[in-house]
């Protein structure tokens, strides 16, 4: 069946802010569907509160709606836009409960509107625990067996019929499984039965049958009208079950499942999407498999796209958004092109020729007292995804992706641990048990030994293992001495040039990073690029995108276009997420615009930079120095772009201007020089600018003489830092000690800066874009909160909303002064501090912000494009006036979104270290709107000092 | 923990084309047709297919031997493919079900091969250079003596293979049901033998040149014609006879892959030697006469195109949605069907076991006829 002809008018429906478990993998989907449906000519109408995001741009759909995702909002857009259908598999949980709760009113039934993608019963029966047991046993799919108890007694009795313990207690209906858990003995049996059977409203526990430490697997599902599916892509979980997917280290294809158990694997999964609808689209399914037997149990399906989808999606090449759209407005599967290879047919099973690896990345460190055992309740803010040719090179890439100072899977310097500390890690999960595992081979533990205690499947280990032998080789060695083949088989092997060194160093002198890129330029040791093609290079493909290897042939030709490489993110995390992806993709269309071959190199399967048909070439690498500069080598772009991608680009910039490679833009001096705050406050001075009175320390006794100097309360904070990370408030001596003590343990290499802390200012966030010649300002935001929480945690209003005139003019005055002085050529961002009609210079940012695509979608104006075109040598002069105008009427408000719900034990008060995963936006007419009320009423409450 | 010794091997096209790696399984020299494999799993289902037999087998998949080998995925009872080439060999396994590791079960097999070759760039070589022989040595490792040896490998193309790999004698596998299946065996997969067997076919097995009388004697409901190596055309010579004597008996046929080719041989279908043949676990297949598309398992190296099937003698019921090249015919002039993938699977997805029933229901129609 061709495309449906009934509908013309479809809404999709976003997943609004940036949340633990649901962050910008959907701004991935979103983004592909409106395109799907647009170039199939479809009107699309959009919804979704997250200005970040890059599917809320004017250009994806015909009509976007900025608004908050509630069931008002949804009947208003309904209302004003008359859609024929609406699709919500694209938007997460968020859009499909909401359109659950419209459904029970029979909301989009009695309007004639149709629900695409998902049959709203489905949604039901997965959500409804006890209707999906009662439909798989129908079926005939086997799950942990388990039955409820009224009593002590009856528990026990069950604990009997399950074979014993352990076994898993679910009291029924608390929420977010509170009191829930494993159970290894019988005295434990006793107290937590009890206590479940307390805290459950209906006296009643779940006694569940525990599969502890079995495999876990994930398969990604698609499904046509005609009852077509083909299963898209297999991830397998290294972390045993228990520990949830988000969590987990994963890769793709699976490793461990023979051909019959796999085939197994893939019939369930087929007849489980049949069972619970009919409809078209995306699925995805989770299995548990005991390790030694055939027993394979469902776990859940989740009928939409997620964040598996956007990890297979770019693990294979195959885009299963737009492709799952394309099902969801009546196409078959045989009906579309594999649109990688052009020319082969979309419905078939993506064979690959590589190992994905996964890698979540964390954020505790901005939680204290945050309880960092990984558990069924996800706790990542991001991930990483890295592609090599074997499993331990993409393991490698993949800690060089997390861009956590690693060099890779250890070998580079930083571990020291004891046994007892290693196996202390190793027998629970944490996000960094792989590390340990690499420690305890490292202090000759047998892979037996370290699979009993991590349930880890043995071949995962094998390969670890033989990091580890590789790295004792090379420790025997010395850079005069190794040879040719052996450095060839460690970059094999996914080992850094920095591992080396550091390998290297440990008989001989002393070897650095650069001596082994030299090194293996003598060798002519340098890395292939190869296609991510769906079809393990069987026909050919037309897509560009690449990934490094160190192996006999390169595929990626180069062209005689003039490039840029713009460095993307890399994994999400707070303080840097979705924003920069956005003004990455922007940078890539300006780029474009301006007549250049745009290079995107980035390693966050979540974004929309890494679609496949965003840039003109695509690297999915860890955006790693030794990674970078090899693509640079590779393709000789006039330059690179790195205002765009947070600190994780911004970071690499030295090393780009030492080796004399061209950075867009303001000058890299300059940027370096906005971190410097002695340089950067001198520049103040002489442009007669006001600024807090602060001091640069080294030491806790410097800071305690420039404290005294200035004056408490004072703030602290390390530079070179995003998102306030370690940035704390002091009142008094002792906090002061103990803060930089902090500091000191964690940022050794960084001095730090005690700044006069402004008490009761009103702080201000100004982004601006400047040519040389020409200041634009995209937007003045006036915090709510007080000066003292971060800026990405405060409610912010545009334009401001009770400052002076004169403070405004001032301020708008300094920033030109800021830009002149500081040649500033593209983003300016500065902050500032208000007392009256003072205003004082806070920081100032020569970069993209996490504040540029909120400017953007609350004034209608392409901010980041506007920055990256005179980046790269375009006047502002040059811009439409459309271009230049704001179409913001009133006040658009910024408001933040804290994980707080997830770590309940963390106390939930703000201050200057940025603690919000995500945003919204919202337009409001007057100041009486409960938006700009509520967050001005309570303003005062939670600063933390 | 040291690292393990490793010996030296060399992989040779007949092209000069020349790469080298780490020796694994049997210390030696092979040669054969170079073929790839796309399939992530399944690498000892792959090995056993009597229908690789005398090719050198890529496997795309980077890691081989992960979860080590099982009897219960033997496909035949011995390996079949003359060599084997991978990127990344695993010597180590983690299957406690296992019976040991791949590369203890290739030396016990004997099968020379080679790890550690950039087995991506060998697919782009033959996809555009098209199929072609090659050799692979452990003992023996001057690179232009590989290259010639490559080149006087004999080719493929002519080559009658499934004499090698037919049994040599008849023999029964009784089944709990009402049918008599007679299978010709030109290197049959055990998943053929099972799937038959569950739709209660009690099969005899009779080695590729057994006589008509022979086979007449048994007096079967039904004819299977199995898959096997070698080039159709050259099998054919002794092969069409039985085919023709058991389209003249007007009792169900069924055939799969060499089977396939064999009956449209014999109704004069032409069957040529592809440029890349099509080997792997991803392929789909539609249905023409339910739309309905199916991943299939396909290895085969000669096919048919579209425009050879003379709509007198067959309809197309099945098509490759990738090159819509033939893999399914219903014949009009006796009542049979082949395919020309495996729907047996092993290794690969399930869609296709429906065939098998498809096969069963003309057997039953044609006991209910009798009946009446």
């Amino acid at each position: 069946m061709p495309r449906r002809d009934d509908i013309h008018k479809i809404l999709i429906i976003g997943s609004g802010p940036i949340v633990i478990g649901q962050a910008c993998e959907f701004d991935y989907s979103g983004s592909q569907a409106c395109v799907s449906l647009m170039e199939d000519g479809y009107e699309v109408v959009l919804i979704n509160s997250n200005p970040a995001t890059i599917m809320t741009d004017p250009m994806m759909a015909d009509e976007v709606y900025l608004r908050p995702l509630t069931v008002d909002s949804i009947k208003e857009v309904v209302k004003e836009e008359q859609p024929d259908a609406v699709l919500p598999t694209m938007g997460g949980q968020t859009a499909l409960n909401l359109v659950s709760d419209l459904q029970k009113e029979n909301f989009f039934d009695a309007r004639g509107i149709n629900v695409i993608g998902v049959n709203i019963d489905a949604v039901e029966i997965t959500e409804d625990r006890q209707r999906f047991r009662e439909l798989m046993e129908e079926i005939g799919i086997d799950q942990c067996k388990s039955r409820t108890a009224d009593s002590l007694l009856d528990a026990k009795e069950i604990v009997e019929e399950l074979g014993g313990l352990p076994i898993v207690i679910r009291p029924s209906y608390t929420l977010g499984g509170t009191g829930g858990g494993i159970v290894w003995n019988y005295d434990e049996l006793e107290k937590k039965v009890l206590r479940g059977l307390e805290l459950s409203p209906v006296h009643q526990v779940l006694i569940e049958e525990s599969i502890y430490g079995w495999k876990e697997f994930e398969l990604e599902l698609l499904r046509d009208n005609n009852d077509n599916v083909v299963i898209i892509c297999t991830v397998e979980n290294v972390d045993p079950l228990g520990i949830h997917t988000g969590d987990s280290v994963t890769v793709a294809p699976s490793q461990t499942l023979t051909d019959k158990q796999y085939q197994k694997m893939r019939d369930q999964a087929i007849k489980m999407m049949r069972s619970i609808g009919d409809f078209a689209g995306g699925c995805n399914v989770q299995f548990a498999v005991e390790p030694g037997t055939d027993n394979i149990y469902a776990i859940e399906i989740n009928p939409r796209v997620s964040r598996s989808s956007a990890l297979a999606s770019k693990a294979t090449g195959y885009p299963i958004a737009k492709i799952a759209t394309k099902l969801a407005v009546g196409y078959n599967l045989d009906e579309l092109n594999n649109q990688i290879t052009g020319n082969t047919s979309a419905c078939f099973e993506p064979a690959i020729d590589y190992v994905i690896t996964k890698v979540p990345r964390f954020n505790f460190e901005k939680f204290p007292n945050v309880d960092e055992e990984l558990t069924t309740q996800m706790k990542a803010v991001g991930e990483v995804m890295s592609i090599g040719r074997t499993f331990t090179e993409s393991l490698n890439k993949a800690w060089q992706s997390l861009e956590i100072g690693r060099a890779g899977l250890g070998a580079d310097g930083y571990d020291d641990p004891d046994r007892k500390t290693v196996r202390q890690r190793l027998m629970k999960p944490h996000w960094d048990r792989l590390l340990h595992v690499r420690n305890a081979f490292k202090m000759g533990t047998s892979v037996e030994e370290v699979a009993d205690i991590t349930q880890y499947d043995p071949w995962f280990l094998q390969q670890i293992r033989h990091l580890v032998s590789l790295e004792n080789r090379t420790e025997g060695q010395t850079l005069e001495d190794i040879s040719k083949e052996d450095l060839y088989e460690l970059k094999q092997n996914g080992f850094s040039d920095e591992q080396i060194a550091y390998l290297l160093s440990q008989t001989g002198e002393k070897v650095k990073e650069d001596d082994v890129r030299e090194k293996r330029k003598e060798f002519d040791l340098k890395p292939v690029f190869k296609v991510v093609d769906t079809c393990a290079a069987e026909f050919p493909a037309e897509t560009p995108y690449f990934y490094s290897s160190y192996e006999g042939e390169n595929e990626s030709e180069t062209s005689d276009k003039p490039k840029v490489m713009i460095l993307g993110s890399g994994p999400n995390r707070i303080g840097q997420g979705i924003e920069f992806d956005y003004s990455c993709v922007h940078a890539v269309l300006a780029a474009q615009e301006m007549g250049y071959e745009a290079i995107m190199v980035n390693c966050n399967p979540e974004t929309v930079s890494t679609d496949f048909d965003i840039a003109d070439k695509l690297y999915f690498e860890p955006v790693y120095w030794e990674r970078v500069l090899d693509i640079y080598e590779h393709e000789q772009p006039e330059g690179v772009i790195l205002q765009v991608g947070g600190q994780t680009a911004l970071k690499l910039g030295k090393r780009f201007e030492k080796e004399g490679i061209h950075i867009f833009g303001t000058e890299f001096n300059m940027i370096d020089f906005a971190e410097d705050r002695g340089r950067f406050s001198n520049m103040l001075k002489k442009l007669d600018i006001p600024f807090p009175n602060y001091g640069t320390a080294n030491t806790v006794d410097e800071a305690l003489n420039i404290a005294n100097r200035i004056g408490y309360p004072v703030l602290i904070r390390p530079s070179y830092v995003l998102g306030g990370e370690g940035m704390r408030i002091a009142i008094k001596e002792d906090e002061l000690i103990e803060y930089t003590d902090r500091i000191l343990d964690t940022h050794p290499e960084n001095a730090f800066l005690i700044d006069r802390f402004l008490e009761d200012a009103v702080e201000v966030d100004v982004d601006a874009v400047y040519d040389g010649d020409e200041m634009h300002i995209a937007g003045i935001m006036q915090h709510i909160e007080p000066a003292g929480v971060h800026s990405g945690d405060s409610s912010a209003v545009l334009p401001p909303y009770s400052m002076s005139d004169t403070a405004i003019e001032k301020i708008k005055k300094y920033h030109e002064m800021i830009a002149d002085e500081m040649n500033i050529v593209g983003f300016l961002n500065v902050q500032y501090a208000v007392q009256g009609d003072d205003v004082y210079v806070l920081e100032a940012n020569p970069r993209s912000t996490r504040t540029i695509p909120f400017l953007a979608k609350a004034t209608g104006r392409p901010e980041a494009k506007i920055a990256v075109r005179v980046m790269l040598g375009d006047k502002i002069k040059n811009f439409s006036k459309k271009d230049l105008t704001s179409t913001l009427e009133h006040w658009a408000i910024k408001e933040p979104v804290f994980p707080f719900d997830k770590f309940p034990e963390v106390k939930k008060e703000l201050g200057p270290e940025m603690k919000s995963t995500g945003e919204t936006i919202y337009f409001m007419k007057d100041f009486n709107d409960e938006h700009f009320k509520k967050p001005y009423e309570f303003k005062n409450m939670y600063l933390s000092k | 923990m040291t690292l393990p010794e490793r010996d030296r091997a060399v992989l040779a096209l007949s092209d000069g084309t020349v790469e080298h790696g780490w020796a694994i399984g049997k210390k030696g020299l092979t040669g054969g047709e170079l073929c790839f494999n796309t399939s992530m799993t399944g690498y000892q289902e792959i090995f056993t297919d009597p229908s690789y037999y005398g090719q050198l087998m890529m496997m795309t998949y980077p890691h081989i031997g992960n979860y080590g080998t099982m009897e219960r995925d033997d496909e035949a009872p011995k390996v079949m493919i003359a060599g084997l080439i991978t990127r990344a060999f695993s010597e180590e396994f983690s299957n406690p079900m296992a019976d040991g590791s791949l590369q203890k079960y290739l030396e016990r097999n004997e099968v020379v091969g080679i790890s550690g070759v950039d087995t991506r760039k060998i697919v782009r070589h033959i996809r555009t250079k098209g199929v072609m022989n090659a050799v692979i040595s452990s003992t023996e490792l001057d690179e232009e003596k590989l290259v010639q040896k490559a080149k006087d490998w004999p080719m493929m193309k002519g080559l009658e293979l499934a004499s090698q790999v037919t049994p040599e004698e008849a023999q029964t596998v009784h089944a709990d049901g009402p049918y008599k299946v007679a299978a010709i065996d030109y290197g049959m997969k055990q998943n053929i033998v099972n799937n038959l067997q569950e739709r209660g076919c009690t099969l005899r097995i009779f080695p590729a040149k057994t006589s008509t009388e022979e086979i007449e004697e048994w007096d079967p409901d039904g004819f299977f014609f199995s898959n096997g190596p070698g080039d159709p055309n050259a099998t054919a010579e002794y092969a069409l006879e039985t085919v023709n004597y058991a389209k003249d008996t007007g009792i169900p046929i069924f055939g799969i892959c060499l089977g396939h080719q064999l009956m449209a041989l014999s109704e004069g279908i032409e069957v040529d030697k592809m440029y890349v043949g099509h080997r792997g676990a991803n392929q789909p297949v539609k249905d023409l006469d339910t739309g309905l598309v199916n991943i299939t398992t396909q290895n085969h190296g000669f096919g048919i195109e579209r425009d050879k099937v003379d709509e007198e003698k067959a309809e197309i019921t099945h098509i490759n949605l990738n090159d819509n090249s033939v893999e399914g015919l219903r014949f009009k002039n006796f009542p049979g069907f082949s395919m020309q993938y495996h729907p047996e699977a092993s290794p690969g997805p399930h869609d296709s076991f429906y065939l098998f029933d498809r096969f069963v229901e003309l057997l039953e129609e044609q006991q209910t006829e009798q009946a009446e």
